[in-house]
Protein backbone atom coordinates (compact mmCIF):
# COMPACT_ATOMS: atom_id res chain seq x y z
CA UNK A 1 0.00 0.00 0.00
CA UNK A 2 1.37 3.41 -0.94
CA UNK A 3 2.43 5.66 1.92
CA UNK A 4 0.02 8.43 1.03
CA UNK A 5 -2.92 6.03 1.05
CA UNK A 6 -1.91 4.95 4.51
CA UNK A 7 -1.57 8.56 5.65
CA UNK A 8 -4.98 9.33 4.19
CA UNK A 9 -6.50 6.43 6.15
CA UNK A 10 -4.89 7.69 9.36
CA UNK A 11 -6.19 11.22 8.81
CA UNK A 12 -9.68 10.00 7.92
CA UNK A 13 -9.90 7.68 10.93
CA UNK A 14 -8.50 10.27 13.36
CA UNK A 15 -10.70 13.09 12.08
CA UNK A 16 -13.69 10.79 11.85
CA UNK A 17 -13.21 9.55 15.40
CA UNK A 18 -12.89 13.05 16.84
CA UNK A 19 -15.84 14.42 14.88
CA UNK A 20 -17.94 11.39 15.78
CA UNK A 21 -17.03 11.72 19.47
CA UNK A 22 -18.00 15.39 19.42
CA UNK A 23 -21.16 14.51 17.55
CA UNK A 24 -21.91 11.81 20.08
CA UNK A 25 -22.09 14.40 22.87
CA UNK A 26 -25.01 15.80 20.92
CA UNK A 27 -26.30 12.39 19.91
CA UNK A 28 -26.37 11.12 23.46
CA UNK A 29 -28.15 14.19 24.82
CA UNK A 30 -30.62 14.07 21.96
CA UNK A 31 -31.15 10.32 22.26
CA UNK A 32 -31.59 10.44 26.02
CA UNK A 33 -34.05 13.28 25.64
CA UNK A 34 -36.06 11.42 23.04
CA UNK A 35 -36.20 8.38 25.30
CA UNK A 36 -37.41 10.58 28.15
CA UNK A 37 -40.23 12.29 26.21
CA UNK A 38 -38.21 15.47 25.74
CA UNK A 39 -36.68 17.07 22.65
CA UNK A 40 -33.09 17.63 23.72
CA UNK A 41 -30.77 20.25 22.22
CA UNK A 42 -32.44 21.19 18.93
CA UNK A 43 -31.68 24.89 18.54
CA UNK A 44 -28.11 25.26 17.28
CA UNK A 45 -28.15 24.48 13.59
CA UNK A 46 -30.54 22.02 11.93
CA UNK A 47 -31.85 19.58 14.59
CA UNK A 48 -29.20 21.01 16.92
CA UNK A 49 -26.27 19.21 15.27
CA UNK A 50 -24.04 22.25 15.77
CA UNK A 51 -24.47 21.99 19.54
CA UNK A 52 -21.01 20.34 19.94
CA UNK A 53 -19.46 23.37 18.21
CA UNK A 54 -21.13 25.70 20.67
CA UNK A 55 -20.11 23.44 23.56
CA UNK A 56 -16.55 23.31 22.26
CA UNK A 57 -16.30 27.09 22.00
CA UNK A 58 -17.68 27.39 25.50
CA UNK A 59 -15.28 24.81 26.96
CA UNK A 60 -12.24 26.34 25.26
CA UNK A 61 -13.11 29.85 26.42
CA UNK A 62 -13.44 28.71 30.04
CA UNK A 63 -10.74 29.56 32.53
CA UNK A 64 -8.10 26.83 32.61
CA UNK A 65 -8.12 26.31 36.35
CA UNK A 66 -5.98 23.98 38.42
CA UNK A 67 -7.12 23.70 42.03
CA UNK A 68 -4.62 24.67 44.73
CA UNK A 69 -3.28 21.50 46.33
CA UNK A 70 -3.43 19.61 43.06
CA UNK A 71 -0.43 17.94 41.51
CA UNK A 72 -0.17 20.23 38.50
CA UNK A 73 1.73 18.01 36.08
CA UNK A 74 -0.31 14.86 36.72
CA UNK A 75 -3.52 16.86 36.83
CA UNK A 76 -2.88 18.20 33.34
CA UNK A 77 -1.57 14.93 31.92
CA UNK A 78 -4.36 12.67 33.19
CA UNK A 79 -7.07 13.73 30.69
CA UNK A 80 -4.59 13.47 27.83
CA UNK A 81 -3.83 9.85 28.72
CA UNK A 82 -7.41 8.62 28.39
CA UNK A 83 -7.85 10.43 25.09
CA UNK A 84 -4.60 9.04 23.71
CA UNK A 85 -5.16 5.44 24.75
CA UNK A 86 -8.72 5.40 23.45
CA UNK A 87 -7.68 7.00 20.17
CA UNK A 88 -4.90 4.41 19.83
CA UNK A 89 -7.54 1.69 20.12
CA UNK A 90 -9.08 3.08 16.94
CA UNK A 91 -5.94 2.21 15.02
CA UNK A 92 -6.67 -1.53 15.10
CA UNK A 93 -10.31 -1.32 14.03
CA UNK A 94 -10.99 -2.80 10.60
CA UNK A 95 -13.69 -0.62 9.07
CA UNK A 96 -13.65 -2.40 5.71
CA UNK A 97 -11.30 -4.72 3.84
CA UNK A 98 -8.02 -2.75 3.73
CA UNK A 99 -9.43 0.25 5.58
CA UNK A 100 -7.47 -0.18 8.80
CA UNK A 101 -4.72 1.99 10.27
CA UNK A 102 -2.57 -0.77 11.78
CA UNK A 103 -3.36 -4.31 10.66
CA UNK A 104 -1.66 -5.79 13.73
CA UNK A 105 -1.48 -9.53 14.12
CA UNK A 106 -2.16 -8.98 17.85
CA UNK A 107 -4.81 -6.31 17.30
CA UNK A 108 -7.17 -7.52 19.99
CA UNK A 109 -4.37 -7.74 22.55
CA UNK A 110 -3.38 -4.20 21.63
CA UNK A 111 -6.92 -3.03 22.35
CA UNK A 112 -6.94 -4.80 25.73
CA UNK A 113 -3.58 -3.23 26.58
CA UNK A 114 -4.78 0.25 25.63
CA UNK A 115 -8.01 -0.03 27.58
CA UNK A 116 -6.00 -1.19 30.60
CA UNK A 117 -3.71 1.81 30.28
CA UNK A 118 -6.77 4.05 30.33
CA UNK A 119 -7.25 3.29 34.00
CA UNK A 120 -4.09 5.25 34.79
CA UNK A 121 -5.82 8.35 33.55
CA UNK A 122 -8.76 7.98 35.93
CA UNK A 123 -6.77 6.87 38.95
CA UNK A 124 -4.19 9.62 38.50
CA UNK A 125 -6.86 12.25 37.82
CA UNK A 126 -8.61 11.30 41.05
CA UNK A 127 -5.37 11.23 43.00
CA UNK A 128 -3.86 14.46 41.66
CA UNK A 129 -7.00 16.56 42.19
CA UNK A 130 -6.42 16.88 45.94
CA UNK A 131 -10.10 16.19 46.56
CA UNK A 132 -11.66 13.39 48.61
CA UNK A 133 -14.47 12.70 46.19
CA UNK A 134 -12.12 12.67 43.25
CA UNK A 135 -9.84 10.26 45.08
CA UNK A 136 -12.75 7.95 45.89
CA UNK A 137 -13.83 8.09 42.25
CA UNK A 138 -10.30 7.29 41.12
CA UNK A 139 -10.11 4.34 43.51
CA UNK A 140 -13.42 3.01 42.31
CA UNK A 141 -12.37 3.45 38.70
CA UNK A 142 -9.17 1.52 39.31
CA UNK A 143 -10.92 -1.35 41.12
CA UNK A 144 -13.79 -1.54 38.63
CA UNK A 145 -11.71 -1.37 35.49
CA UNK A 146 -9.14 -3.88 36.71
CA UNK A 147 -11.88 -6.33 37.77
CA UNK A 148 -13.75 -6.06 34.52
CA UNK A 149 -10.60 -6.08 32.44
CA UNK A 150 -9.97 -9.66 33.54
CA UNK A 151 -13.05 -11.26 32.09
CA UNK A 152 -13.25 -8.84 29.20
CA UNK A 153 -10.04 -10.46 28.00
CA UNK A 154 -11.40 -13.94 28.74
CA UNK A 155 -14.71 -13.30 27.00
CA UNK A 156 -13.10 -12.47 23.66
CA UNK A 157 -10.81 -15.51 23.79
CA UNK A 158 -13.67 -17.71 22.58
CA UNK A 159 -13.83 -15.60 19.44
CA UNK A 160 -10.07 -15.77 19.08
CA UNK A 161 -10.18 -19.57 19.38
CA UNK A 162 -12.85 -19.83 16.71
CA UNK A 163 -11.18 -17.39 14.34
CA UNK A 164 -7.68 -18.64 15.07
CA UNK A 165 -6.26 -15.11 15.14
CA UNK A 166 -6.02 -11.92 17.18
CA UNK A 167 -6.13 -9.93 13.95
CA UNK A 168 -9.48 -8.15 13.57
CA UNK A 169 -9.53 -8.47 9.79
CA UNK A 170 -9.09 -12.25 10.11
CA UNK A 171 -11.77 -12.39 12.79
CA UNK A 172 -14.25 -10.64 10.50
CA UNK A 173 -13.34 -12.89 7.60
CA UNK A 174 -13.89 -15.94 9.81
CA UNK A 175 -17.52 -14.85 10.29
CA UNK A 176 -18.39 -15.14 6.61
CA UNK A 177 -20.89 -17.96 7.13
CA UNK A 178 -22.00 -17.48 10.72
CA UNK A 179 -21.67 -14.41 12.90
CA UNK A 180 -19.98 -15.23 16.20
CA UNK A 181 -22.94 -13.80 18.13
CA UNK A 182 -24.61 -17.23 17.67
CA UNK A 183 -21.94 -19.66 18.91
CA UNK A 184 -20.42 -17.09 21.27
CA UNK A 185 -23.61 -15.52 22.63
CA UNK A 186 -22.44 -15.91 26.23
CA UNK A 187 -19.11 -14.32 25.37
CA UNK A 188 -20.97 -11.52 23.60
CA UNK A 189 -23.12 -10.68 26.63
CA UNK A 190 -20.11 -10.80 28.95
CA UNK A 191 -18.04 -8.66 26.62
CA UNK A 192 -20.82 -6.10 26.34
CA UNK A 193 -21.25 -5.86 30.13
CA UNK A 194 -17.51 -5.59 30.58
CA UNK A 195 -17.48 -2.91 27.91
CA UNK A 196 -20.15 -0.98 29.78
CA UNK A 197 -18.03 -1.13 32.92
CA UNK A 198 -14.85 -0.35 30.99
CA UNK A 199 -16.32 2.85 29.56
CA UNK A 200 -17.86 3.73 32.95
CA UNK A 201 -21.35 3.98 31.53
CA UNK A 202 -24.61 3.64 33.43
CA UNK A 203 -25.38 1.17 35.04
CA UNK A 204 -21.68 0.85 35.93
CA UNK A 205 -20.81 4.54 36.25
CA UNK A 206 -19.70 4.26 39.87
CA UNK A 207 -16.42 6.16 39.40
CA UNK A 208 -18.38 9.26 38.45
CA UNK A 209 -21.59 8.63 40.39
CA UNK A 210 -23.13 12.09 40.57
CA UNK A 211 -25.37 11.38 43.52
CA UNK A 212 -22.61 10.12 45.80
CA UNK A 213 -19.28 11.45 44.47
CA UNK A 214 -20.28 14.75 42.79
CA UNK A 215 -18.54 13.74 39.56
CA UNK A 216 -15.95 11.29 40.86
CA UNK A 217 -12.49 11.52 39.42
CA UNK A 218 -13.26 14.57 37.26
CA UNK A 219 -14.88 16.63 40.02
CA UNK A 220 -12.11 19.23 39.89
CA UNK A 221 -11.82 19.41 36.12
CA UNK A 222 -13.26 22.23 34.09
CA UNK A 223 -12.91 23.68 30.64
CA UNK A 224 -11.34 21.64 27.89
CA UNK A 225 -9.63 19.25 30.32
CA UNK A 226 -13.10 18.16 31.39
CA UNK A 227 -13.99 18.06 27.70
CA UNK A 228 -11.12 15.63 27.07
CA UNK A 229 -12.51 13.23 29.67
CA UNK A 230 -15.84 13.35 27.93
CA UNK A 231 -14.42 12.91 24.47
CA UNK A 232 -12.44 10.00 25.91
CA UNK A 233 -15.58 8.42 27.30
CA UNK A 234 -17.45 8.76 24.02
CA UNK A 235 -14.49 7.45 22.06
CA UNK A 236 -14.52 4.48 24.44
CA UNK A 237 -18.21 3.91 23.77
CA UNK A 238 -17.53 3.92 20.04
CA UNK A 239 -14.55 1.55 20.36
CA UNK A 240 -16.58 -0.93 22.41
CA UNK A 241 -19.47 -0.70 19.94
CA UNK A 242 -17.13 -1.16 17.00
CA UNK A 243 -15.51 -4.17 18.70
CA UNK A 244 -18.91 -5.69 19.43
CA UNK A 245 -19.63 -5.40 15.71
CA UNK A 246 -16.23 -6.72 14.71
CA UNK A 247 -16.06 -9.64 17.12
CA UNK A 248 -19.65 -10.83 17.23
CA UNK A 249 -21.70 -9.24 14.46
CA UNK A 250 -19.73 -9.86 11.32
CA UNK A 251 -17.92 -6.54 11.09
CA UNK A 252 -18.33 -4.99 7.65
CA UNK A 253 -20.18 -7.97 6.21
CA UNK A 254 -23.68 -7.42 4.90
CA UNK A 255 -25.61 -7.44 1.64
CA UNK A 256 -26.05 -4.64 -0.90
CA UNK A 257 -24.52 -1.68 0.96
CA UNK A 258 -20.76 -1.00 0.86
CA UNK A 259 -18.75 -2.60 3.73
CA UNK A 260 -17.95 0.71 5.48
CA UNK A 261 -21.61 1.64 5.59
CA UNK A 262 -22.50 -1.73 7.12
CA UNK A 263 -19.78 -1.35 9.72
CA UNK A 264 -20.87 2.18 10.66
CA UNK A 265 -24.56 1.23 10.72
CA UNK A 266 -23.96 -1.66 13.11
CA UNK A 267 -21.71 0.49 15.28
CA UNK A 268 -24.32 3.23 15.48
CA UNK A 269 -26.88 0.63 16.54
CA UNK A 270 -24.68 -0.42 19.45
CA UNK A 271 -23.99 3.17 20.44
CA UNK A 272 -27.77 3.57 20.49
CA UNK A 273 -27.98 0.56 22.79
CA UNK A 274 -25.49 2.22 25.15
CA UNK A 275 -27.71 5.31 25.25
CA UNK A 276 -30.85 3.22 25.71
CA UNK A 277 -29.28 1.42 28.68
CA UNK A 278 -28.32 4.75 30.19
CA UNK A 279 -31.90 5.93 29.90
CA UNK A 280 -33.38 2.72 31.28
CA UNK A 281 -31.20 1.38 34.07
CA UNK A 282 -30.31 2.64 37.55
CA UNK A 283 -26.76 2.55 38.84
CA UNK A 284 -25.75 -0.71 40.56
CA UNK A 285 -24.37 -0.76 44.08
CA UNK A 286 -20.62 -1.06 44.50
CA UNK A 287 -20.68 -4.47 46.21
CA UNK A 288 -23.11 -5.71 43.55
CA UNK A 289 -20.71 -4.55 40.87
CA UNK A 290 -17.75 -6.35 42.41
CA UNK A 291 -19.73 -9.49 43.28
CA UNK A 292 -21.18 -9.71 39.78
CA UNK A 293 -17.75 -9.25 38.29
CA UNK A 294 -15.81 -11.80 40.29
CA UNK A 295 -18.48 -14.34 41.28
CA UNK A 296 -20.64 -14.51 38.16
CA UNK A 297 -18.95 -13.00 35.12
CA UNK A 298 -15.48 -14.44 35.64
CA UNK A 299 -16.67 -18.07 36.12
CA UNK A 300 -19.05 -17.69 33.18
CA UNK A 301 -16.28 -16.32 30.97
CA UNK A 302 -14.00 -19.20 31.98
CA UNK A 303 -16.81 -21.70 31.33
CA UNK A 304 -17.39 -20.17 27.92
CA UNK A 305 -13.70 -20.43 27.12
CA UNK A 306 -13.44 -24.04 28.29
CA UNK A 307 -16.55 -25.16 26.41
CA UNK A 308 -15.45 -23.38 23.23
CA UNK A 309 -12.02 -24.90 23.47
CA UNK A 310 -13.43 -28.38 24.13
CA UNK A 311 -15.84 -28.21 21.21
CA UNK A 312 -13.13 -26.97 18.86
CA UNK A 313 -10.78 -29.69 20.05
CA UNK A 314 -13.45 -32.33 19.48
CA UNK A 315 -14.22 -30.94 16.02
CA UNK A 316 -10.60 -31.26 15.03
CA UNK A 317 -8.37 -28.66 13.33
CA UNK A 318 -10.28 -26.10 11.21
CA UNK A 319 -10.14 -26.36 7.45
CA UNK A 320 -7.38 -24.08 6.15
CA UNK B 1 -33.63 -10.54 34.16
CA UNK B 2 -36.72 -10.75 31.96
CA UNK B 3 -38.24 -7.83 33.81
CA UNK B 4 -35.05 -5.86 33.28
CA UNK B 5 -35.30 -6.41 29.54
CA UNK B 6 -39.01 -5.54 29.60
CA UNK B 7 -38.13 -2.30 31.35
CA UNK B 8 -35.54 -1.46 28.72
CA UNK B 9 -38.12 -2.20 26.03
CA UNK B 10 -40.62 0.11 27.72
CA UNK B 11 -38.04 2.89 27.73
CA UNK B 12 -37.36 2.22 24.06
CA UNK B 13 -41.06 2.61 23.27
CA UNK B 14 -40.92 6.08 24.77
CA UNK B 15 -38.94 7.08 21.70
CA UNK B 16 -42.29 7.27 19.94
CA UNK B 17 -44.35 8.72 22.78
CA UNK B 18 -45.69 12.27 22.57
CA UNK B 19 -43.29 14.89 23.89
CA UNK B 20 -43.77 16.60 27.22
CA UNK B 21 -41.67 19.57 26.15
CA UNK B 22 -43.36 22.65 24.69
CA UNK B 23 -41.06 24.12 22.01
CA UNK B 24 -41.43 27.56 23.49
CA UNK B 25 -41.04 30.36 20.96
CA UNK B 26 -43.00 28.42 18.32
CA UNK B 27 -45.53 26.79 20.63
CA UNK B 28 -46.83 28.54 23.69
CA UNK B 29 -48.45 27.31 26.88
CA UNK B 30 -51.90 28.50 27.84
CA UNK B 31 -51.54 31.51 30.11
CA UNK B 32 -54.29 31.83 32.73
CA UNK B 33 -55.70 35.38 32.88
CA UNK B 34 -54.81 35.66 36.55
CA UNK B 35 -51.17 34.63 36.08
CA UNK B 36 -48.89 36.86 38.12
CA UNK B 37 -46.57 38.41 35.55
CA UNK B 38 -45.38 41.90 34.61
CA UNK B 39 -46.69 44.57 37.01
CA UNK B 40 -48.59 47.57 35.67
CA UNK B 41 -50.21 50.72 37.09
CA UNK B 42 -53.76 51.22 35.87
CA UNK B 43 -56.00 54.24 35.40
CA UNK B 44 -59.57 55.16 36.36
CA UNK B 45 -62.43 54.83 33.89
CA UNK B 46 -62.07 58.61 33.67
CA UNK B 47 -58.44 58.27 32.64
CA UNK B 48 -56.82 59.58 35.83
CA UNK B 49 -54.12 57.69 37.64
CA UNK B 50 -55.45 55.32 40.27
CA UNK B 51 -52.35 55.29 42.44
CA UNK B 52 -52.64 57.47 45.54
CA UNK B 53 -49.01 56.91 46.63
CA UNK B 54 -49.94 55.34 49.96
CA UNK B 55 -46.71 53.27 50.05
CA UNK B 56 -48.59 50.10 51.04
CA UNK B 57 -47.22 48.15 48.07
CA UNK B 58 -43.73 49.32 48.84
CA UNK B 59 -44.16 48.39 52.50
CA UNK B 60 -45.57 44.93 51.84
CA UNK B 61 -43.07 44.00 49.15
CA UNK B 62 -41.00 41.15 50.61
CA UNK B 63 -37.99 41.89 48.41
CA UNK B 64 -38.22 45.70 48.53
CA UNK B 65 -38.35 46.09 44.80
CA UNK B 66 -40.94 48.91 44.74
CA UNK B 67 -39.91 52.50 45.37
CA UNK B 68 -41.99 55.65 44.94
CA UNK B 69 -42.30 59.26 46.01
CA UNK B 70 -45.69 60.76 46.85
CA UNK B 71 -46.87 64.21 45.91
CA UNK B 72 -50.13 66.18 46.09
CA UNK B 73 -51.84 68.03 43.30
CA UNK B 74 -53.77 71.33 43.71
CA UNK B 75 -57.00 69.53 44.69
CA UNK B 76 -55.28 67.63 47.48
CA UNK B 77 -55.16 64.32 45.65
CA UNK B 78 -52.06 62.26 46.28
CA UNK B 79 -50.19 60.80 43.33
CA UNK B 80 -46.75 59.25 42.87
CA UNK B 81 -44.15 61.74 41.69
CA UNK B 82 -42.10 58.81 40.50
CA UNK B 83 -42.74 55.10 40.77
CA UNK B 84 -40.05 52.52 40.22
CA UNK B 85 -40.14 48.71 40.21
CA UNK B 86 -36.91 46.78 40.00
CA UNK B 87 -37.96 43.62 38.15
CA UNK B 88 -34.58 42.00 38.67
CA UNK B 89 -35.60 41.65 42.32
CA UNK B 90 -39.35 41.17 41.92
CA UNK B 91 -40.53 37.65 42.77
CA UNK B 92 -44.03 38.16 41.32
CA UNK B 93 -45.71 37.21 44.59
CA UNK B 94 -48.65 39.57 44.02
CA UNK B 95 -48.68 40.97 47.56
CA UNK B 96 -48.54 44.53 46.19
CA UNK B 97 -51.70 43.89 44.22
CA UNK B 98 -53.45 42.58 47.33
CA UNK B 99 -52.26 45.52 49.43
CA UNK B 100 -53.34 48.21 46.99
CA UNK B 101 -56.45 50.07 48.30
CA UNK B 102 -57.23 51.65 44.93
CA UNK B 103 -56.64 48.59 42.69
CA UNK B 104 -54.00 50.64 40.90
CA UNK B 105 -51.13 48.16 40.88
CA UNK B 106 -51.96 44.93 39.05
CA UNK B 107 -50.11 41.86 37.83
CA UNK B 108 -50.66 40.87 34.20
CA UNK B 109 -50.18 37.54 32.39
CA UNK B 110 -47.18 38.89 30.42
CA UNK B 111 -44.03 37.01 31.39
CA UNK B 112 -41.72 37.76 28.44
CA UNK B 113 -39.59 40.52 29.84
CA UNK B 114 -36.02 39.20 29.53
CA UNK B 115 -33.27 41.75 29.02
CA UNK B 116 -29.58 41.54 28.23
CA UNK B 117 -28.79 44.41 30.60
CA UNK B 118 -29.83 44.33 34.22
CA UNK B 119 -30.50 48.08 34.27
CA UNK B 120 -33.22 47.65 31.70
CA UNK B 121 -35.22 45.64 34.22
CA UNK B 122 -35.77 48.75 36.34
CA UNK B 123 -39.16 50.04 35.16
CA UNK B 124 -40.06 53.69 35.74
CA UNK B 125 -43.55 55.12 36.08
CA UNK B 126 -43.93 55.79 32.36
CA UNK B 127 -43.07 52.12 31.67
CA UNK B 128 -45.54 50.87 34.26
CA UNK B 129 -48.53 53.13 33.63
CA UNK B 130 -51.05 51.83 31.13
CA UNK B 131 -53.89 53.73 29.52
CA UNK B 132 -56.78 51.53 30.68
CA UNK B 133 -58.38 50.31 33.89
CA UNK B 134 -56.80 46.86 33.78
CA UNK B 135 -58.76 44.05 35.41
CA UNK B 136 -61.41 46.31 37.04
CA UNK B 137 -63.05 48.33 34.26
CA UNK B 138 -65.67 50.15 36.40
CA UNK B 139 -63.86 50.84 39.63
CA UNK B 140 -63.12 54.44 40.55
CA UNK B 141 -61.58 54.88 43.99
CA UNK B 142 -62.53 58.54 44.42
CA UNK B 143 -66.18 57.75 43.73
CA UNK B 144 -66.43 55.35 46.70
CA UNK B 145 -63.79 56.69 49.08
CA UNK B 146 -64.78 58.54 52.24
CA UNK B 147 -61.98 61.02 51.76
CA UNK B 148 -62.31 64.74 51.40
CA UNK B 149 -60.40 66.38 48.61
CA UNK B 150 -60.60 69.64 46.72
CA UNK B 151 -63.92 69.80 44.86
CA UNK B 152 -65.54 66.92 46.82
CA UNK B 153 -66.77 67.02 50.39
CA UNK B 154 -67.11 63.89 52.54
CA UNK B 155 -70.26 61.93 51.82
CA UNK B 156 -70.77 63.31 48.34
CA UNK B 157 -69.33 60.37 46.48
CA UNK B 158 -71.16 57.42 44.94
CA UNK B 159 -72.10 54.69 47.50
CA UNK B 160 -70.94 56.98 50.30
CA UNK B 161 -73.08 57.80 53.36
CA UNK B 162 -72.92 61.39 54.69
CA UNK B 163 -70.55 61.72 57.65
CA UNK B 164 -71.83 61.28 61.20
CA UNK B 165 -72.40 64.47 63.19
CA UNK B 166 -69.97 64.07 66.08
CA UNK B 167 -71.85 66.50 68.36
CA UNK B 168 -75.21 64.74 68.05
CA UNK B 169 -76.04 61.81 70.32
CA UNK B 170 -79.18 60.70 68.41
CA UNK B 171 -78.94 57.51 66.42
Amino acid sequence: MAVWVHLAIIVVVLAGAMVAAAGLTWGERRGLALLQDRWGPNRVGPLGVLQPVADGIKLILKEDWVPPGADRLVFVLAPCVILTTTLLSFSILAFAPGLVVADLNVGLLFFLAMSSLGVYSLALAGWSSGNKYALLGGLRAAAQMLSYEVFMGLSVLGVVLMAGSFNLTKIVEAQQHLWFCVPQCLGMVIFFLAGLAETRRIPFDLPEAESELIAGYHSEYSGMKFGLFFIGEYLGVMVISALMVTLFFGGWQGPLLPPVVWFLLKTVAFVGLFILLRAALPRVRYDQLMAAGWKIMLPLALLNLVVTGGVLLAAGPPAP
Amino acid sequence: MIRLLLGIWQVFLHLFAPRATVSYPEQRVYVPPRLRGRIILSRDPSGAERCVACYLCSAVCPVDCIALQSAEDETGRRYPEWFRINFSRCIFCGLCEEACPTLAIQLTPDYEMSEYRRENLVYEKEDLLIDGPGKYPDYDFWRVAGVEIGGKEKGEAENEAPPVDLRDLRP
